[in-house]
């Protein structure tokens, strides 16, 4: 059995918009008790923001996402903190993951353009000591993102059944 | 031309809401909260066990009782989750839906004039099947102030020399109720007085939202009177695959599967690849459902509430029951006007017997935000309604 704070944040991950008193009804637990660990979670950084998902693909807005595998020399007493934290400053930047395996920091980027991306790793990311290398992915299509599937509508299809 | 067709299943009548679900079916933007089965698509896991068994070419037949795989997991499950104990070869057999066991369990059981307790309102299914096998239904009228449990004393006063079986079919389908502990042990103290057998349809034990449900054959000396029951279609959302299974005493088994090797051979050899996987892994898909309905249920529950619409608190399945008594008309008149004039769907509790009068049965299997627009349009609806009875 889940804790009401795992139980809100079930909830919630998947619909941050939902107000107080809905999730203290459908949580079967009092209104204040909810909104208090809320607050709780919001001081204690657990929850970190009310973002919204968009499909900027159904949008006339242009967009640009790629994935960059960056390869770096770590340094002495600083780990990987030191350079991550230069990368991750940059406003272009999505998001930045310390990744085990074939390289060591998994950045993702969003820009206007090709052009414009490109030139972000060419002159800012690749320019930066500690990085030896870099590869980027261009994003071609999002079929899924935060466990939500942006390619296809969900649509009930039960047909009536005599029950 | 002789008549083609047999007496006795021309006299079953059709169920009552056949042509209302046609009127819903042809009105294009209705909500319906009329669907019995689960909105969750089965989890992927469980599909993907499915396709792999067709892609290695298992595409054959079973065993007529099912591939011994499935009955021994089954086996574990019930034991697992319910504290029942059964044998996987002698005492387990995989039906095609939770529906055909009842079919073939009543045709196993009965001779020509014996009566089955049946408590309405539920399944609607349980009295024809016992017609077409030449039983005859008893119908226990369940009581809205019993929170349509089943009492001891209502089965007491129905049994005559003639019963042979008490159907039990909690957590209910329309109602929502469940039996807890208390309840069963006093309907199954009945049972062994009286010398009756039980069969108890226990298809949404899954979905329970109080105390863990109890199946009667847990409690003492009521194994072996007892045919449970159950299947994949509501717990782990798997209607369309057609799986159930029922587990009894070995002599009563053995006359089902019997009647099941001559009418359906074995159950669809993909499902049950896909239902051991159900089995094995599906325990946190299990849960995950039974929260999220419990979210729903919780939410209409208070709609209610706010409404002011009487509804006692239904702790199974994915139905609540509203009673609509105060609007001063039947079950099919209100579901009838709600669905032309708010274009909302919900079955009228007579679809389910006569004891269902006055209630509405809603299916909370839907997202929240189609009730969300439901609830809305029901306020709406049944405030109308009241102001109309204020203005006669």
């Amino acid at each position: 059995m889940m804790n009401m704070r795992e139980r809100i944040l079930t909830v919630i991950e998947k619909n941050s918009r939902i107000g107080v008193k809905e999730l203290s009804v459908m949580l079967g637990e009092d209104e204040l008790a909810v909104a208090n660990e809320l607050k709780a979670m919001e001081e204690e950084g657990v929850i970190c923001g009310y973002h919204t998902l968009i499909d900027w693909e159904k949008t006339s807005i242009e967009k640009v996402s790629a994935l960059i595998e960056v390869r770096v020399t770590p340094q002495r007493g600083q780990g990987f903190d030191n350079i991550a934290e230069r990368i991750y400053n940059y406003p272009e930047v999505n998001s930045v993951y310390l990744i085990s395996g074939g390289y060591d920091l998994l950045v993702s980027l969003e820009g206007k353009s090709l052009k414009e991306v490109s030139g972000f790793v060419s002159q800012k990311l690749s320019a930066l000591d500690t990085v030896l290398s870099t590869a980027t992915h261009f994003i071609l299509k999002k079929y899924k993102d935060h466990g939500t599937i942006l390619c296809k509508k969900y649509e009930d299809e039960r047909e009536l059944i005599t029950p | 031309m002789r008549n083609p067709l047999a007496d006795e299943v021309v006299k079953i009548k059709p169920s009552g809401i056949r042509k209302f679900f046609d009127i819903v079916s042809e009105m294009k933007d209705a909500i319906s909260l009329g669907v019995g089965e689960p909105d969750f698509d089965t989890p992927w896991h469980i599909r993907d066990e499915g396709i792999y068994s067709l892609e290695k070419g298992k595409t054959h037949y079973t065993s007529n009782a099912g591939l011994v795989e499935l009955r021994e997991e089954i086996c574990r499950y019930l034991r697992r989750r319910f504290h029942v104990d059964y044998d996987p070869q002698k005492e387990t057999l995989i039906t095609v839906g939770g529906s055909e066991a009842i079919d073939i369990g009543l045709r196993a059981m009965l001779n020509p004039g014996e009566e089955v307790l049946i408590p309405q309102p539920s399944y609607v299914s349980y009295e024809p099947c016992t017609i077409l096998a030449g039983g005859k239904p008893v119908i226990i009228n369940l009581k809205a102030e019993n929170e349509f449990r089943l009492t001891a004393q209502e089965v007491l006063d129905a049994v005559t020399e003639k019963t042979k079986l008490l159907i039990l079919p909690f957590p209910n389908n329309p109602t929502g109720a469940i039996m807890e502990r208390e309840d069963l042990e006093a309907v199954a103290k009945v049972c062994i007085e009286k010398d009756i057998y039980v069969m108890s349809d226990e298809i949404y034990a899954e979905l329970t939202y109080k105390e863990e449900h109890v199946s009667i054959a847990s409690l003492p000396q009521m194994k072996e009177r007892t045919l449970l029951i159950n299947g994949f279609s509501k717990s782990h959302a798997m209607t369309g695959w057609r799986l159930g299974y029922v587990c009894g005493p070995a002599r009563i088994i053995a006359q089902m599967t019997k009647i099941h090797q001559f009418a359906i051979m074995c159950a669809p050899t993909m499902s049950q690849y896909a239902a051991v996987d159900a089995m094995k892994n599906g325990d946190a898909d299990v849960e995950m459902m039974r929260e999220a309905y419990n979210q729903r249920r919780r939410f209409l529950l208070n709609a209610f509430r706010e409404m002011g619409l009487e509804c006692f608190e239904p702790y199974g399945a994915f139905y609540v029951f509203p009673c609509i008594k105060e609007f001063g008309m039947t079950s099919d008149e209100f579901a009838n006007r709600f669905l032309q004039e708010e274009k909302v769907a919900v079955v009228p509790g007579t679809a389910f017997g006569d004891s269902g009068e006055g209630f509405l049965r809603i299916s909370y299997a839907y997202s929240i935000e189609k009730l969300k627009t439901a609830m809305e349009k029901l306020e709406r609806f049944i405030t109308k309604l009241r102001a109309e009875a204020h203005n006669l």
